[in-house]
């Protein structure tokens, strides 16, 4: 990937911002979620909840199904590889997909090492639970971000605690003199010059979207009134009562995040949540988050 | 005696709103991120960014935006839709109903394949500049024609990139991705607004393609 196709791919993800990027896993559902409002899906076999209920490894989806919701659907289809599967990668990308998400809910293929990602032209975003994780992500080609979170439980709360973390160590690069910065960036396994240049921007460089628990229109108001650029919804859309109306209602929500009364009209008559998960009752082995570094 | 407007707005629900507003800022134009319907009194223009239009659209829609932007184009509001708002701006759009249908183009959506069509590229466009504009498309729409009264403004291959009316500016590709501040002088011009900066250099040599991010900082 030469900087002109990098600076393309960064491009693509601020396009998306604002906007709702939903978990489908056939062309009914993908539809369904373009006609609602999307501005992107992420094509799979099974929404994340279901990977956790059903266990076992899990796998970039069955490239015939990712086509045909790539056919069907003219906003971006995005699709997951393993973390460090860099030939899941090659596959989605000669697929010719808009985005590869290396993901933490499928089953890391590598315990040591992320994609090379500055070997495709095909973009990525990459999961990451804190400001070390997003920048070595970056370091490595990730042309967008989001919060790791925790997918599958339809419960916001490390969505929120990974965002917090992102801002605070922002904060604390923005604010500290610039003699500190490197030992900041030792500290927290980053390169100096992208240290440097957060400290400069106040922010990441690219795009940092929330994923990982959003299930109703105030979880996405409240991740984009923490500083998110857009929200990712896995399994909250299609596991909840009435995947319609919640679809339309977070796509509301997410644009007039900080309009109380607009995402009080949006929450209003959706029907039942997904069923929520709490953290504490996961046995450790099963956190998704802890998968990569 | 009607006031002379001066702000362009930027519609803000979704989509490329910072990279438009960090360009309007350099120009020293006074502007404003517009998404409820009491914001667009008094604009003497209007951005209509890229983003997904059918995602636009749809808010538009619900939110009867819609509505009023329509009213306000018919006292005079200049427009300017850059990708995705070239689609919602044009009367036709392939396999789809048109939004606010205020410029007789037809144009088909997301016209050159997927992300990895994505592209940069270069061209002149006289009454914009008389150097060479840097060109950025990304899932880019393109305009396969036109109606008589309607001026193009750059024809690339077999398809239009850039047309205009007297009230309505309409690009595929996405200016305010570069570091040029050309088109957007251009429609301040068309807006009859002035711009208070950089009189006379068009490319920002402090520019970077980080520039957007500071509209949107979190710390």
């Amino acid at each position: 990937m030469d900087a002109k196709r990098y600076e393309l791919n960064v491009q693509l993800a601020q396009m998306l911002k604002g906007g709702v990027i939903m978990d489908v896993t056939n062309v009914e559902q993908a539809k369904l979620a373009e006609e609602a409002g999307a501005v992107a899906v992420m094509a799979l076999e099974r929404v994340p909840s279901d990977i956790r209920k059903d266990g076992g490894v899990a796998r970039m989806s069955d490239p015939g199904m990712i086509a045909e919701i790539k056919k069907a659907v003219s906003i971006p289809v995005m699709a997951k590889a393993r973390i460090g599967h860099f030939v899941e990668a090659q596959l989605l990308e000669a697929l010719r997909i808009d985005y590869i998400d290396e993901s933490e809910v499928l089953t890391p293929a590598d315990e040591e090492c992320h994609i090379d990602k500055t070997k495709f032209n095909i973009p990525f975003v990459c999961g990451a639970r804190n400001l070390g994780e997003a920048v070595r992500r970056i370091a490595e080609g990730a042309a967008m971000i989001r919060t790791k979170g925790e997918a599958g439980t339809g419960n916001v709360v490390e969505a929120v605690r990974h965002m917090r973390a992102m801002n605070r160590e922002i904060r604390q690069l923005v604010q500290m003199p610039i003699e500190e910065v490197t030992g900041f960036a030792k500290n927290n396994g980053i390169p100096y010059e992208l240290a440097l240049k957060i400290k400069q921007l106040g922010r990441l460089p690219v795009v940092n979207f929330a994923a990982g628990g959003i299930a109703t229109p105030a979880d996405a108001a409240l991740m984009m009134q923490l500083g998110c650029d857009g929200v990712f919804v896995g399994s909250g859309i299609f596991k909840s009562s009435n995947p319609q109306l919640r679809a339309r209602a977070i796509v509301k929500a997410t644009a007039y995040f900080n309009d109380p009364q607009k995402v009080l009209e949006a929450s209003m008559g959706l029907g039942e949540a997904m069923p929520g998960i709490e953290i504490s009752q996961i046995p450790p082995e099963q956190i998704l988050a802890g998968r990569g570094w | 005696m009607k006031e002379n407007k001066s702000v362009i707005g930027v519609l803000g629900l979704q989509g490329g709103v910072h990279e438009h507003l960090n360009h309007l800022d350099r120009l020293g134009i006074s502007y404003r991120r517009v998404k409820d319907k009491e914001d667009f009194e008094d604009l003497a223009g209007l951005i209509i960014p890229g983003g997904e239009s059918s995602c636009l659209s749809r808010l538009l829609n619900i939110f009867e935006i819609k509505e009023v932007i329509i009213a306000a184009y018919n006292q005079g509001m200049k427009i300017w839709g850059t990708c995705a708002g070239t689609i919602l701006l044009a009367k036709s759009v392939v396999g789809e109903e048109n939004c606010l249908g205020l410029i007789d183009i037809e144009v088909e959506r997301n016209s050159f394949g997927s992300q990895l069509d994505s592209f940069k590229s270069d061209a002149v466009i006289k009454v914009v500049d008389n150097e060479p504009l840097p060109l950025t498309f990304i899932r880019s729409p393109k305009i396969l024609k036109v109606a008589e009264d309607i001026n193009v403004l750059l024809k690339i291959d077999d398809y239009i990139a850039a047309a205009e009316s007297d009230n309505v500016l309409v690009t595929v590709f996405h200016p305010e991705l570069t570091e040029s501040l050309a088109f957007h002088r251009y429609f301040a011009t068309k807006c009859g607004v002035k711009c208070n900066t950089n009189e006379n250099a068009n490319t920002d040599n402090d520019w970077q393609n980080c520039g957007w991010a500071r509209m949107a900082r979190v710390a």
